[in-house]
């Protein structure tokens, strides 16, 4: 049967032939000749057969048609991943294919618009936590999170870690499958009024206490006593790990680096990055300057050329796998280099009226969805604390049941804490960001007078 | 020097900032709005804003898009990066992958309600499974590092499941960096084991340092130095017969489809890069896909939650008591998920074989058009990329191969990969892929060649390239010394953030 040329493919026969010539084989076969024959495929992978263009994109686009998504529905689920509006010129410029089709910067001076971005990126990130030093970019908040476990391990020469129970519980899951093979002891400690029991940890923290870990806004949206965590951690000679799984909240609250944070471990997917279900998403880390060398992750720094002019480069990289091998402080090597990108768009777009602006709307329209719901009879706010943009309610119904009964009415309600909490089998964690209107909220109030 | 003048030099965004200038427009809130300070504790609440730049959204736009122009990418030209796998990423894919239906849909909607998307994993899933000869896959790792050391903490959870304390992991001298950096954060000690003569992994080596204490073999096949491991069979034998496992370093799996599985080579576990063999784009380092595939009895160990079918639907299942947990939030890459599941529907079975066999005949040619003009540290056939070394040019002009590297550039190139594998001296990898046509084949051939004429001929040439880039050779030595890694404020202007919540 005579081979049809596939478009990604420009080989036709006639060239194959020819190269075939050059190399000195009579066809492609004899060059797989390495390959024990015991090995090889001797018939053709049972796959379906190919699409061509048309057909792919219709195969595929009626897979996206079966999911809810948050421009059919008014999305009150955050949780770690939040719709937030992303101005138009994020993913024009961000998405151009010079940007996303290009390879990690390993020949600077062809790629100085990658790395000055990075560069960039790395500055606007240190503005936003209020710390020396960030990298270039994380896996997702998550990892970041538990490699700042190990890094604090590798700092204090310490072997334990204490994490607060408000802390995202897959954040938890991730630090515990990275730091177990390592030896090093998770001790969590609860949480009381929907905030990490400040008493409680300082009983947990000893000798051998390399961080306390929390999360802010933790993940009942609660806003945690920084200064205060910070205090007891540095007591015992501890650092002060701090999560951020909604950096739009740094527009408005004082930064980690402020309050006496160490590492500042974070979820960058609401900096102008898309729900993805849940991925590709930013894992932003961000330390003190002295920190600089226990840190994971790619590096830019600055520097001139052989002209004197300012130039960037990838730096730093003793640190790294490719040269320290098992030696390395991590061995994290591609990151999320386009959506730090996105995320420096983002913060440049915005400014820093922008992002106080934007945390303020998020403020206003959760407090405001936290009155209105608070004040349907059967559902009260379960925690007095302050909150940024996520509250937990509870419901008179399973919030199973809450959710699936507003579906009706166009409303994707918050998340059923039970799956994590089992004492919060009642808890409704509610999101409402800048994207939800007075209307929809209030829509969410009505519904709820029919649901109890 | 005009303002597009390639050469000019790149001001920061901060730089380019005015007081008072906007960027985005913002709505006022439309509920009602009592004071901050009512809502939030003062010692909680910023004091000044962080130092942003203050600029319009044309500010930004030029700003990105000059930035844009200063960047070497695939849509503009060949990249032949070795083990990086640099190959055409298609448009339609990021079409795809930007529908609604995908990236607006919040992770935590209901799993009945997002049946399209599981249904996708799912599937690709199946896709995967058999291109590779494995019987499940993961996609919860977001890079190929990242599914090393899922692939790796599987192994540990499955020896631990049987109550074996092995502490050492072997890894070629040929190996990727991140192997013995995933195997020392999987708490093994490393153990390395150098390469034969024809390149291959010794076997006598493997053998005198394979025994009971040892978990796993981490390998690349092909290897580094683009070569097939021929008596692949052989060691999967040395390794099982003390009861260890086989870990595929997947990043040269682009050489292998449709023409051998790893599944079939004795391997337990494999990683895939997803960016380089089926093709998402790598956005200048991330986000890339990890893919993790296992055999049947490690399939207790996958990270949660698994994509299962249940009678005519899709679920995620999160009981999974021997898993190894979460390596992240949420269920991995899932955008790289659309692109790659795109890619292997619109290529099927005889079109990955065609992806496989171009790219081995696309290196074979250049290799064959570039042996008398470097060294050839293995003159064996290569798979789908090979390893020259500049060593003689080193020797006879002082031209070193970082010094060719940069001269390519001039020449409207990407360079290879270089100084790596370790083991060759003035290592030069080079992988064309097989979306580079025969014309550019030749192009970049007749560039290398003149490069190494120029070793010769005019040697000053090559060791102060490159010339027409942005910037000159960059000093790499004082970005290390003096680590200048962000952007201050200068301290006689007054910027707005200057207060007490700057560090």
């Amino acid at each position: 049967m005579p081979r049809r040329q596939h478009k990604y493919i420009p080989a036709t026969e006639a060239e194959r032939e020819e190269m075939l010539r050059a190399i000195g084989v009579a066809s492609v076969d004899d060059l797989f000749g390495d390959i024990p024959p015991a090995v090889r495929l001797t018939r053709p992978l049972d796959l379906p057969a190919p699409l061509s263009d048309p057909e792919l994109w219709a195969t595929v686009r009626a897979l996206a048609e079966e999911n809810l998504h948050a421009d059919r529905v008014a999305c009150f689920l955050g949780a770690g991943a939040y719709d937030h509006y992303i101005p138009s010129v994020v993913w024009h410029l961000a998405g151009r294919g010079e940007f996303l089709t290009a390879y990690t910067p390993y020949q600077a001076e062809i790629m100085q618009g990658e790395l000055q971005a990075a560069y960039e990126y790395q500055t606007l990130l240190c503005e936003l936590t209020g710390m020396d030093v960030a990298n270039a970019s994380m896996y997702d908040g998550a990892s970041a999170t538990a490699e700042a476990a190990v890094m604090a391990r590798d700092l204090t020469r310490r072997d334990q870690v204490v994490i607060s129970r408000a802390v995202h519980p897959e954040y938890r899951q991730a630090v515990r499958t990275y730091t177990e093979p390592l030896g090093i002891e998770v001790r969590e400690v609860p949480w009381r009024d929907g905030v990490t029991d400040l008493e409680a940890v300082a009983v947990a923290c000893g000798e051998r206490t390399a961080a306390v870990i929390i999360q802010h806004p933790n993940v009942f949206g609660c806003l945690e006593d920084g200064p205060a965590l910070a205090e007891v951690a540095h007591r015992r000679g501890a650092l002060l790990v701090c999560a951020v799984a909604e950096p739009i909240s740094l527009g408005l609250l004082r930064p980690p680096g402020a309050w006496g944070a160490d590492i500042v471990a974070g979820e960058g997917q609401p900096l102008g990055n898309h729900l993805n279900f849940g991925g590709p998403y930013l894992g932003m880390l961000a330390t003190r300057q002295e920190f600089v060398r226990r840190m994971p992750g790619r590096l830019v720094g600055a520097t001139v050329d052989a002209e004197g002019r300012r130039g960037f480069v990838l730096t730093l990289q003793t640190r790294e796998q490719h040269i320290r091998r098992e030696k390395a402080t991590s061995n994290i090597c591609t990151n999320e280099a386009l959506l730090a990108l996105a995320a420096a768009v983002y913060m440049a777009t915005l400014g820093p009226q922008g992002m106080r602006a934007v945390a303020e709307l998020n403020l206003h329209k959760a407090a405001y969805a936290r009155e209105v719901v608070g004040r349907v009879p059967g559902y009260r706010v379960a925690f007095p604390a302050p909150t940024f943009n996520e509250f937990v309610v509870r419901t008179p119904l399973p919030p199973e049941e809450v959710n699936r009964r507003l579906l009706a009415h166009r409303i994707l309600g918050g998340l059923p804490l039970g799956r994590w909490y089992p004492e919060l089998a009642d808890g409704w964690l509610l999101c409402v960001t800048e994207q939800r209107t007075r209307s929809e909220i209030d829509a969410l109030a009505a519904a709820l007078e029919g649901i109890r | 020097m005009s303002a597009r003048d390639p050469r000019r030099d790149m001001p920061l965004i901060f730089e380019l900032s005015t007081p008072g200038r906007l960027g985005c427009a913002l709505p006022d809130p439309d509920v009602p709005v009592r004071p901050v300070a009512e809502r939030v504790p003062a010692h909680l609440l910023r004091e000044t804003p962080p130092a942003l730049p203050e600029v319009s959204e044309l500010d930004v736009v030029r700003h990105y898009t000059r930035l844009s122009h200063r960047n070497f990418s695939i849509d503009e030209g060949m990249y032949p990066l070795g083990s990086c796998t640099m190959k055409y990423n298609p448009k339609i894919h990021e079409d795809l992958a930007r529908l609604p239906g995908f990236c607006r849909v919040h992770p935590y909607t209901p799993p009945e309600h997002v049946q399209g998307a599981l249904r996708l994993m799912w599937e690709l899933e199946r896709l995967l499974a058999e291109i590779s000869g494995m019987d499940r896959v993961t996609f919860h790792p977001a890079a190929g590092a990242h599914g090393e050391l899922v692939g790796m903490l599987m192994i540990r959870a499955y020896f631990r499941s049987r109550g074996e304390a092995r502490t050492r992991v072997i890894v070629p001298d040929s190996a990727h960096g991140t192997n013995p950096a995933t195997a020392a954060m999987c708490g093994y000690q490393v153990v390395t084991v150098r390469s034969d003569a024809r390149g291959n992994l010794d076997v006598g080596a493997l053998r005198d340092a394979m025994d009971e204490s040892v978990a796993a073999l981490m390998l690349t096949n092909p290897n580094t130095l683009g070569l097939f491991e021929e008596r692949i069979l052989e060691i999967a034998e040395v390794v099982h017969s003390r009861g260890g496992q086989m870990y595929l370093d997947g990043a040269n799996f682009n050489a292998m489809l449709g023409v051998t599985r790893p599944g079939d080579q004795g391997f337990d576990v494999m990683h895939m890069n997803l960016h380089k063999t089926f093709s998402t784009p790598h956005g200048g380092g991330g986000p890339g896909a990890g893919a993790v595939g296992v055999k049947a009895h490690l399939v207790p160990f996958l990270p949660v939650p698994t994509v299962e079918r249940r009678g005519d639907g899709f679920v995620l299942d999160e009981d999974r008591p021997q898993s190894v947990g979460r390596v992240r939030a949420f269920y991995g890459n899932f955008a790289n998920l659309v692109r790659a599941y795109a890619y292997i529907r619109s290529l099927g079975a005889a079109g990955l074989r065609q992806v496989a066999e171009t790219a081995v005949l696309n290196a074979n040619y250049l290799a064959a058009r570039l042996r008398e003009h470097f060294d050839v540290p293995y003159p064996r056939r290569c798979m789908h990329e090979f390893v020259l070394s500049g060593a003689r040019q080193k020797r006879l002009y002082g031209v070193a191969t970082r010094d060719m590297a940069k001269r390519i550039l001039d020449y409207g190139f990407h360079a290879p990969t270089v100084y790596f594998p370790l083991i060759v001296e003035e290592a030069i990898m080079i992988e064309p892929t097989e979306t580079e046509s025969k014309r550019t084949l030749d192009e970049f051939a007749e560039a290398l060649i003149a490069v190494a004429r120029e070793a010769r001929d005019t040697p000053d040439v090559v060791r102060t390239a490159p010339h027409t880039t942005p910037v000159r050779r960059l000093d790499e030595v004082r970005a290390a010394r003096q680590p200048d890694l962000r952007w201050r404020p200068r301290r006689d202007e007054p910027v707005p953030g200057a207060g007490r919540d700057r560090p």
